[in-house]
């Protein structure tokens, strides 16, 4: 059963950000929406999340009951919060377990005190470990050095061998390419 | 010491009201820095003393008034904050609240006394109805808090996975401001507007900087604050001095250590900075 299906869907806030696109998404499958920034990727992502962009035309069907999850391109506005590691998994439900070592032994320190990939890490990590049939992910690769960026790929299978669907945005054909089983061309209306 | 236990005797009542509400406001204080609402305290502060002032003026119990019009502005804010320019409610109504409250004690000779210990923070005001309120505050907003803080913290940090997960953050949030109000409305009629405002600031401001964690912001920041306010209540009935502005200096002074550990703590951390090594991520 598919968890989102779209159909010539096209949104935008104050007008169509992107062509129409039509798209369905089943569970343990990985989606990754790409195209040239501006093309409306993160806009369209952010309505799949309810988070407020208009429909200009189609429209999407979701699963019932469905639990998202919703990692944003910005970074975890943590600085100057007294917020460790272990306490921001345990706002979203996400479980440590699995979570590579040199970043357990961060949990117990202030997020705004580690280095922006390990902070980056552990907001992806809160996201994609929390309680979620549906995780939207935009550009979850920022930040990364290059071997916690290798090892994405198979976090991101593992998590939807665990039966979660996933879409994502990303710059980065090579992380694109890595882990996701379709790719979408998202267009923008002035292109 | 005799005159110190008498005072105490005589004061224990207003005491006692200060005591539970510094317990409360710091913990209000952490939410409301971390929701970027520092204007809020203030502004519900100044509010709740003009509805105060105002009540008192048209003949009406002034604990009512000022908690009506400051759960008022809290129920209007989200309205008013479309309508208004970004970042100007807070110190919008903090200006027209001190305006008020200024001219009714200034033209209304009921009120001045009123006026005047709302300004300098005289707690001899405070009957059994204000440690009533204050206790209820109490529980009530440390239940709240306790049930209701992690939502509030998910949502000031990633608040398009709350909409996203349908939790319900309008309706605590809007719970959060309406506690935030009435404390404050309570807090100005014992400690005063400024005296109240330093309790919502200084403990959460140093405990944001201090605590490892927000489980311990949670209990450095009602600790600090505890302590300041039995500093300042002794000292100033031992010196017969306004409460508020002895209030203030008490968290001034326990504010510098604070602010100069921070500054160490930040070098520290700085020199000893961890870097995350390529070879680290192949666990």
């Amino acid at each position: 059963m598919n968890l989102l299906q779209a159909e010539q869907l096209s949104v935008g806030w104050r007008r169509p950000a992107h062509r129409p696109v039509s798209f369905t998404l089943a569970r343990g499958e990985i989606l990754a929406l790409a195209g040239p920034n501006g093309a409306g990727k993160s806009t369209l992502l952010a309505m799949l999340a309810g988070g407020g962009a208009r429909v200009f035309s189609g429209g999407v069907r979701l699963a019932p009951s469905l639990r998202i999850g919703f990692q944003a391109q910005h970074p975890l506005p943590v600085a100057g919060v007294p917020l460790s590691g272990a306490e921001l998994l345990a706002l979203t439900g996400a479980s440590p377990q699995g979570l590579p070592e040199p970043l357990t032994a961060c949990l117990r320190r202030r997020l705004d005190k580690l280095s922006g990939g390990q902070r980056q890490y552990l907001s992806l990590w809160s996201i994609l470990q929390a309680p979620a049939d549906l995780l939207l992910l935009d550009e979850p690769g920022n930040h990364l050095d290059k071997a916690m960026l290798a090892g994405l790929p198979a976090v991101l299978r593992a998590r939807a061998g665990q039966g979660a669907g996933i879409v994502l945005v990303s710059h980065d054909a090579e992380l694109a390419r890595a882990c996701c089983d379709r790719l979408l061309r998202v267009e923008s209306c002035d292109d | 010491m005799t005159d110190f236990l008498s005072q105490l005797l005589l004061f224990w009542r207003p005491g006692l009201t200060g005591a539970l509400l510094a317990l409360l406001l710091p913990l209000l204080g952490l939410y409301l820095r971390l929701r970027q609402e520092y204007w809020a305290a203030l502004a519900y502060g100044q509010v709740g003393a003009a509805g105060a002032l105002g009540a008192m003026a048209l003949g009406l119990p002034h604990i009512a008034g000022g908690l009506a019009l400051g759960l008022a502005v809290a129920g209007a804010k989200h309205r008013l904050e479309k309508r208004l320019p970004p970042a100007g409610l807070f110190p919008l109504l903090f200006i027209l609240g001190w305006s008020l409250s200024l001219l009714l004690t200034a033209n209304l000779p009921g009120v001045e006394r009123l006026g005047a210990a709302l300004f300098e923070g005289q707690l001899y005001f405070a009957g059994v109805e204000m440690l009533c309120g204050a206790a209820l505050a109490l529980i009530v907003g440390t239940l709240f808090l306790w049930r209701t803080g992690r939502l509030l913290l998910l949502a000031s940090l990633c608040p398009v996975h709350c909409h996203a997960q349908r939790l319900p953050v309008w309706r605590v949030g809007m719970g959060f401001d309406l506690l935030a109000a009435a404390s404050l409305a309570l807090a100005v009629m014992s400690l005063g507007v400024m005296g109240a405002f330093a309790l919502v600031f200084i403990p959460p401001w140093l405990a944001f900087a201090l605590a490892p964690g927000w489980r311990a912001a949670l209990a450095v920041a009602p600790v600090l604050a505890f302590f300041a306010y039995v500093v300042a209540f002794v000292l100033a009935l031992i010196h017969d001095q306004p409460f508020g502005p002895t209030l203030v200096l008490v968290l001034g002074v326990l504010a510098l250590p604070g602010a100069l550990a921070m500054r160490f703590a930040g070098h520290a951390e700085s020199g000893k900075a961890h870097h995350f090594h390529p070879d680290d991520g192949k666990a």
